[in-house]
């Protein structure tokens, strides 16, 4: 099995503040759901534990059908080859091309060698076009990263995920740099991608009219425990309210009406 | 439901009374040791001193130009020149694999949250260890070693400059490596790329510009080693101006003086061109 999930897990950083308390979740291969809760729910530490990029205090994780804590360290760092996280902030180099940021997205695949040649001549050249091409940046190959717009540079960030060959793929905030309407394309392309190979999508967003319009299946995550774990159609504004509701004291007030709590969702960041 | 307002920070600045005490612990140090080191610029103005100084400073004037010593002073002035080069590419060689090694960022079984195993921490230590011993004797000690060992000439000045900035250029390289923005070298280790591949598609494009800079700096400190350096016999303009110091020849003296400022300037201008073009 393909699966991958969490099994009560609990995750403290170093100054004991807690992240994430008692979390369960299982994903099958080729689904594809997203995570929304307010700012601080624990999204990105959610994704970093499933990216094995966070070892957590209590529970377990499995990725890809094992389990990455008990494997030893290099084949630990193998599996982390068949899975694409991808940071709220691209994280690329600003003098680093384009091109070579894009392939960085094969290096779990090349040798050392094919891989350090690739700096002085890309060796897939083709394959870097054809990323970019599915985001319309094809025109950016050659530029320096530090040359690119906010929300040209997320995209080039998340076009590393098609050279890759990862099967479960993680994205924190893929489209917060984008407008709606390129927001939501480029969502339609990355979902196109992970249905293609059977790939597990798993994508946090703030915007919460783009989850429901996208995702079959909704995470709502606060104050690092899972809310509600269902699909879309049995999300409610009520359940809403209750995600977002008490962030900045609100709780001390009366509890806005379904409308109101809508249009703050809509809006917040 | 409880609010998830903390507490308010209370209305005293908590690092006051700290920067207070490292400053006065500061002057604890400073003061003594500047009456330590005896600081006393008056001695110059001495009868005796004033009178040898303005001799030999007599002799300055003319500046020998003849064609053979300048010939002399070319050849010597390129010595310097390749000395101070080639000493730092092998310091370069020397210090970019031993700090990629000891880079902490870059520690796999360290990178989510876990323990660097201990082979890989004592191997940290080590490189830091010989990285000190490296830049702690100085490059004209390793000069006269090397003087020792393979004799007069620039192959001294090139082994103890390559030793001594292969020393310096390692510890600041891991300091580079290590403050800079980690993100993308950590995503690149998230998705599974191998360390020295991180390395190079990660850290490297990130920190290029600073490494280029400081390792320029050393260059053009590297051509005034040199110089000292050929004192104690390791070629250059250093070495012929000791024989000039010798023979009490102030215009020989002042001639190569004249070209070793040339050349102060020279890398100055070459390294702010490089810099434009690393940027």
């Amino acid at each position: 099995m393909n699966e991958s999930g969490l099994e009560r897990v609990a995750v403290a950083y170093a100054d004991g503040t807690i992240a994430l308390a008692d979390v369960s979740l299982t994903l099958a291969p080729g689904e594809q759901l997203a995570i929304i809760g307010p700012s601080g729910a624990g999204k990105t530490t959610l994704l970093a534990t499933l990216a094995c990029a966070l070892r957590p205090r209590n529970g377990r994780v499995m990725v890809l059908g094992r389990e990455p804590w008990s494997l030893p360290s290099a084949a630990l760092h193998a599996l982390r080859g068949n899975l694409f996280l991808a940071p709220q902030t691209p994280p690329l180099p600003p003098r680093q091309r384009v091109v070579n940021a894009v392939l960085a997205g094969r290096l779990p695949g090349w040798s050392a060698w094919h891989a350090l040649k690739s700096l002085i001549r890309p060796q897939d050249l083709a394959a870097a076009h054809d990323a970019l091409d599915r985001f319309r940046l094809v025109d950016k190959l050659f530029l320096r990263c530090d040359r690119l717009s906010g929300g040209e540079r997320q995209r080039v960030g998340l076009a590393r995920l098609f050279v890759s060959h990862a099967r479960l793929l993680l994205l924190d905030e893929p489209v917060s740099s984008l407008d709606p309407a390129l927001a939501s394309a480029a969502l339609e392309v990355l979902q196109q991608e992970a249905h293609a190979r059977t790939a597990t999508l798993v994508v946090s967003l703030h915007a919460v009219d783009l989850a429901l319009a996208r995702f079959p299946r909704l995470i709502g995550l606060r104050a690092g425990r899972v809310l509600f774990d269902l699909a879309r159609a049995e999300v409610t504004d009520a359940l809403l309210a209750e995600l977002y509701g008490a962030e900045l004291g609100l709780s001390f007030q009366a509890p806005p009406s379904e409308a109101e709590a809508r249009m703050k969702l809509t809006r917040s960041p | 439901m409880a609010t998830l307002v903390p507490p308010a920070p209370p209305l005293h600045d908590p690092a006051w009374r700290a920067r207070v005490g490292w400053t006065l612990a500061a002057l604890a140090v400073l003061v003594p040791a500047g009456w330590l080191a005896e600081f006393n610029p008056f001695a110059l103005w001495g009868d005796a001193s004033l009178r040898a100084t303005w001799q030999f400073l007599a002799t300055f004037y003319p500046p020998r130009l003849d064609a053979p010593f300048l010939r002399d002073v070319a050849v010597a002035t390129w010595q310097t020149i390749a000395i101070a080069t080639v000493g730092t590419t092998l310091a370069v060689l020397i210090a970019l694999p031993l700090a990629l090694v000891a880079n902490r960022t870059l520690s796999i079984s360290a990178f989510a949250g876990g323990r660097m195993c201990a082979l890989c921490a004592t191997l940290r230590t080590g490189i830091r260890w010989v990285l000190i011993l490296l830049r702690s004797i100085p490059e004209i000690v390793w000069a006269l070693l090397f003087v020792r060992a393979v004799g007069l000439g620039d192959t001294a000045g090139v082994m103890a400059i390559a030793l001594t900035y292969g020393g310096m250029l390692g510890k600041v390289y891991i300091e580079i490596f290590e403050s800079s923005e980690a993100q993308g070298t950590r995503a690149l280790l998230a998705n599974g790329a191998s360390r020295t591949l991180a390395f190079a598609y990660g850290t490297l494009p990130t920190c290029l510009p600073e490494l280029v800079s400081y390792t320029i700096y050393r260059w053009e400190c590297a051509i005034r080693a040199s110089v000292v350096m050929g004192f104690v016999g390791a070629g250059g303009l250093g070495q012929l101006m000791e024989l000039s110091m010798k023979m009490l020849a102030g215009g020989e003296v002042v001639t190569v003086l004249v070209v070793f400022v040339a050349l102060v300037w020279l890398a100055d201008t070459v390294s702010a061109f490089l810099r434009r073009w690393a940027a």
